[in-house]
């Protein structure tokens, strides 16, 4: 899991709650220049994180633009390339996304782009929906070691790090404040 | 995070926990998604082996694991007592570890045995999924009554739950009697004194032999076929009488609260256990429980056969 613990002794701070903040703000902006039919877009959150970063972007959108783009989910877990050959299955959840997907853009957004295998199941799962005319990726951290020809859309920060590092997000808990960090395991 | 689930076979309800119970309905939900796709097939299971060997006929059951293990794309081979070497005089474990030896991952059996797949699951590496054994357990229907009721009303605790029939001989009785308690809901069995001994209240819960007293004070009648193949005339005196003392008619139906939910795990004799005109009314839930049913078995087919062995 990649819940924050910043507390923890090799964890440095990448970005607090404001750099998330403007970060995501200047995604919305991004992506209201980049789709000028913005009633067409779907923001598909992968859970549980990716759900939350989606629900502020729409929010950022509504308050630069007054227009109300729709949200969604989308549960990758069931269209991942390694059930059965990890000890620990992942938890599916039911997906929910504004349908017919024909003539929507989709944009999926997740907390941290790593390997690309959450992004490709995404696209897979997007595809038992419908035939989107365009999915896009956006991501609150990109932090490279791509494994897939995969590459965002839209990045709220570039993130060099070494596959033995971990990137720990916390977004949306009630009772500490948000945060990104990098932990050496 | 503490994995909520750890077996690679579902036997019975008796031995899980209300957490896992409740996981295999959160599971079911997610699955129960996928039926409402465009594209209702997932690749979760891409790979795997699944036989069902049903030894005792069945159609429901059988169409509905292969219906699920479909969906989650995995191989499916169907096998009946009649066409298997079973009936050859093989054992029952000589013919399964065979299947094994086809490196098959997942094993659905239905047995007239209590115990079977037990029995096969501690000698088999594949995962044993219970189809219903003998008068044992059928722990599949009982999820997916579990499933449905909590779908329709919400919760499952607190709720008074009426099992109406032929419980002695059930194992669908069983298995809802096990998952019902767990998860804080209070039973009554209701049938006659042949069919629903006083032993049973040793399983914590009521038993009554007069459906007009339960009736008002359910919020969920589950009503049980009449199983004419298993009965013996010293348990049952007719299916007219049977009727008159203990089925849901039209008249009796009227006794319900309005928010009653009527259940029956299929198939139904109308006019025996139930009228027509009660089957296919508003509060009947008979054919949500089937959609249901597929959703519970993706979602005991993924965690049983998706974790590594």
């Amino acid at each position: 899991m990649k819940q924050g613990r910043e507390n923890s002794s090799a964890a440095v701070p990448i970005m607090d709650a404001e750099a998330i903040r403007r970060a995501l703000q200047r995604i919305a902006h991004e992506i209201i220049e980049g789709n000028p039919q913005l009633s067409k877009v779907v923001l598909a959150g992968i859970p549980s994180r990716g759900v939350e970063i989606a629900q502020r972007i729409a929010a950022f959108v509504h308050r630069i633009e007054n227009i109300d783009i729709e949200t969604g989910v989308i549960d990758v877990a069931m269209h991942r390339d390694d059930v059965g050959t990890r000890p620990e299955l992942p938890v599916v959840r039911a997906s929910k996304l504004p349908l017919p997907l024909e003539e929507r853009t989709v944009i999926i957004v997740d907390d941290v782009l790593y390997t690309g295998r959450t992004a490709r199941a995404a696209m897979d799962a997007i595809n038992s929906f419908g035939r989107p005319a365009r999915i896009q990726l956006a991501a609150l951290v990109d932090r490279g070691h791509r494994e897939l020809p995969i590459r965002p859309d839209y990045v709220g920060k570039n993130l060099p790090t070494s596959a033995a590092e971990k990137v720990r997000v916390r977004i949306g808990s009630a009772k500490e404040p948000d945060g990104v960090w990098v932990e050496r395991t | 995070m503490k994995q909520r689930w750890n077996r690679k076979d579902l036997l019975g309800l008796r031995e899980l926990s209300a957490e896992e119970i409740t996981f295999i309905l959160e599971t079911a939900d997610a699955f129960k998604e996928v039926g409402t796709r465009e594209i209702k097939k997932v690749p979760a299971l891409r790979g795997k082996t699944l036989v069902n060997f049903f030894v005792e006929p069945s159609t429901r059951t059988r169409t509905s694991f292969e219906l699920a293990a479909v969906r989650l794309s995995a191989d499916v081979i169907n096998i009946s007592a009649s066409a298997s070497s079973l009936a050859k005089g093989e054992t029952l474990k000589d013919t399964a570890r065979n299947l094994e030896a086809l490196h098959a991952d997942i094993l659905v059996l239905r047995h007239s045995s209590a115990g079977a797949p037990q029995f096969l699951a501690q000698r088999l590496q594949a995962s044993v999924i219970n189809a219903g054994d003998g008068a044992h357990e059928h722990p599949t229907q009982a999820l997916l009554d579990l499933y449905t009721i909590r779908e329709k009303r919400g919760t499952i605790a607190g709720l008074h739950v009426a099992i109406i029939g032929d419980i002695l001989f059930s194992r669908v009785a069983r298995s809802n009697i096990f998952g019902l308690a767990k998860l804080g809901a209070r039973v009554t069995l209701v049938g006659p004194s042949t069919l629903v001994p006083r032993e049973f209240k040793k399983l914590g819960v009521e038993v009554s032999h007069k459906i007009d007293n339960v009736l008002p004070n359910a919020d969920v009648v589950n009503l049980l076929r009449i199983q004419h193949e298993r009965q013996r005339k010293e348990y049952f005196p007719g299916i007219g009488e049977y009727t008159r003392f203990f089925g849901l008619t039209k008249e009796r139906a009227k006794l319900l609260k309005p928010d009653c939910l009527i259940m029956h795990p299929g198939p139904i004799n109308r006019g025996v256990e139930i009228d027509s005109e009660v089957a296919d009314g508003l509060q009947s839930v008979i054919l949500d429980q089937v959609t249901n049913g597929l959703a519970v078995r993706m979602a005991v087919l993924y965690l049983c056969g998706g974790i590594a062995t």
